[in-house]
């Protein structure tokens, strides 16, 4: 098959009298294409087109604003904002104002909001005014944000930190004195434990100019592709696709969300997508559509999977509905992006596998001991390579349980949590997770904090989350609660009150009220059973 | 006209609705913009109007323009019903 192969860009269109160098931090990947391309489309959202020299030119408006507003070399900046011209803006101008770009997702509520600024001791927040009702609150509680840039308006808010973001762009932008390195961080990405306490993961430009060149490399990118994102920002599969693109000078189209499949059809003709990167559930509702083979979607000549396992007939229905359309099964985690892919061929071969792992990266698996297996066995993945974080912020106990010493003096390598087997020819094949973490809709759900927010309802006196199989979710979320003597809810007045507090991916679809819950002989919940 | 509106809003509020926060909404606003529907709400949603007005919601008519506000709603089910 005949493919557009990738130039190899990876030289920074450099000002003049300076050395041309790789290039080594994240945004000037951005800076480089804007260079070579200042007239393409980056970026087609809302009905608008961006081209690469406007968003350059926005970045570095933002960037300068950011610094004006106290933002220093490392601080955070926390990003607060659906799917947008706003938030892709925002992520690049973090980064040029030396600071290390945050992405909450928009569905957070409040109390976790008002955890995640203070975890983080964000410096600045950017987010939009339909947002208020969640962020107006959690900023009150904060006294470590210097500055707020809402979108959406030009109003004024009552926190004197708040600034219009039209504003912020609407400056001239002195250049900045960039005195970044690739050990500096260029993200914090929260993920969520089996403590109930999110984590955040600190990512380098290092780990991130890695990832974005060993996947893009696999995959095959080039600079004609045009990639159709309806994955949060927020999630390090969604944000990447706006990374690469960038990278390879292609352009994203990015979409808000997959409530109306149609319409993410549309775009898909209308803009001539060749790209689609998806989880299950987006497959399952898209394929659902019965005038599917009315939408024009013959460019499409790629189409990736990962967040969760596609389900064998998923890939032979996908593979039948596009047949001019590679189709990559992928895995891997936020604390190192990516770590397996399977080459397409392979899915005559072994479609549940997930390949042997990507460039630049070293794989094996560990017995309990942490002993290297050989081919054909069961064990924990363990993942070596640039890619893999710096640590989970300010939690060195819990860095210290996935970031163990490797097989190289000095060296650290990621312990995924993950069990896999590998067949003899060292082919992954996921089996478990070690830890409870359920996967609904190809997000993580810590059943603790489902069950946290369970607890804060008056009237639990035990809860215990579980997840059940669903054919469109994956897993889906189940409750099974203890009422306190003298209360009665509704299963809805529950799922309600979770939805209040938790991401709505979170909030259980079923609750089943019990008399008691199985116990361990110490007295702890027994979840083994429970479904 | 004040039944579709009224028994919409019924449902919604009692299905979406969560206390303090979202607890009004005008009929022009956006569900998803005020985060008061998710792509499962909305499947949710489409379940309601066909069990409870008798239409039959074809893929094409699964757009926000019909389905992401009161107004729009209530549009489309006139629509629906009058066809």
């Amino acid at each position: 098959m005949n493919e557009p192969r990738a130039p190899a860009v990876w030289v920074s269109a450099a000002p003049p009298g300076e050395q041309v160098c790789t290039l080594t931090l994240l945004h000037h990947f951005l800076d480089a294409t804007a260079e070579r391309l200042p007239d393409k489309v980056a970026l087609v959202c809302a009905g608008k087109r961006y081209r690469y020299a406007e968003l350059k030119r926005s970045v570095d408006a933002l960037a300068a604003t950011l610094c004006r507003g106290g933002v220093r070399r490392g601080d955070r900046v926390a990003i607060f904002l659906e799917n947008g011209v706003e938030a892709v803006v925002s992520i690049y101008a973090a980064m040029r104002a030396g600071a290390v770009f945050m992405p909450i997702n928009p569905l957070t509520k409040g109390e976790k909001l008002a955890y995640l600024l203070n975890d983080s001791r964000a410096a600045a927040l950017v987010t939009h005014s339909l947002l208020r009702e969640v962020w107006e609150p959690a900023l009150a509680l904060n006294r470590r944000v210097q500055t707020c840039l809402v979108a959406g308006t030009d109003a004024a808010f009552p926190d004197a930190r708040c600034t219009p973001y039209c504003a912020a762009l609407d400056t001239s932008a002195e250049s900045l004195e960039e005195q970044l390195i690739d050990q500096d961080l260029a993200a914090l990405i929260y993920t969520s434990g089996s403590t109930g306490e999110p984590k955040g993961v600190m990512l380098t430009h290092l780990n991130m100019v890695s990832a974005v060149r060993s996947v893009s490399t696999y995959l095959g990118l080039a600079e004609s592709d045009v990639i159709l994102c309806g994955l949060p920002l927020a999630f390090d599969y969604g944000l990447y696709q706006v990374l690469m693109a960038f990278a390879m000078g292609g352009t994203i189209v990015l979409e808000r969300s997959f409530s109306f499949p149609v319409k993410i059809l549309e775009a898909m003709a209308r803009e001539r997508v060749t790209v689609f990167p998806g989880v299950p559930t987006m497959f399952s509702l898209l394929m659902d559509i019965r005038t599917l083979s009315n939408y024009d979607l013959g460019s499409l000549r790629m189409i990736t999977n990962t967040a969760a396992a596609l389900p064998e007939q998923h890939i032979h229905d996908l593979r039948v509905l596009f047949p001019q359309a590679r189709l990559f099964s992928m895995y891997g985690l936020t604390e190192c992006k990516r770590v397996s892919y399977l080459p397409p061929e392979q899915l005559d071969i072994r479609p549940t596998s997930v390949g042997r792992g990507m460039p630049n990266e070293e794989l094996w698996l560990v017995d309990e001991a942490g002993n290297r297996l050989p081919n054909g066995s069961t064990g924990e993945l363990v993942i070596r390579g640039s890619h893999v974080m710096r640590g989970y912020w300010e939690k060195p106990e819990e860095t210290a349980a996935r970031l163990r010493p490797g097989p190289f003096s000095g060296e650290k390598v990621l312990y995924s949590g993950d069990l896999f087997r590998t067949d003899e020819e060292g082919f992954l094949y996921f089996v478990a997770r070690k830890d409870d973490i359920i996967k609904s809709r190809g997000e993580k759900v810590s059943p603790r904090e489902v069950e946290n927010a369970l607890y804060s309802l008056g009237g639990v006196r035990e809860a215990a989350v579980v997840g059940v199989p669903d054919p469109v979710l994956g897993d889906a979320i189940k409750a099974f609660v203890v009422l306190r003597a003298g209360y009665h809810y509704s299963e809805r007045e529950v799922i309600k009150h979770c939805l209040a507090r938790l991401e709505n991916f979170m909030a259980p679809k079923y609750v089943a009220f019990v008399d008691a819950l199985p116990k361990t002989d110490t007295g702890k919940i027994k979840k083994t059973g429970l479904g | 006209m004040q039944d579709i509106k009224g028994k919409l809003r019924a449902f919604i509020i009692d299905n979406f609705i969560l206390s303090g926060q979202f607890a009004e909404f005008q009929d022009g606003e956006s569900f998803m913009d005020r985060h008061i529907l998710d792509s499962t709400g909305f499947l949710e949603l489409i379940t309601f109007l066909e069990e409870h007005f008798g239409i039959e919601v074809a893929d094409e008519e699964m757009v926000p323009e019909n389905l992401d506000s009161m107004n729009g709603l209530e549009a489309y089910v006139l629509r629906k019903r009058a066809a």
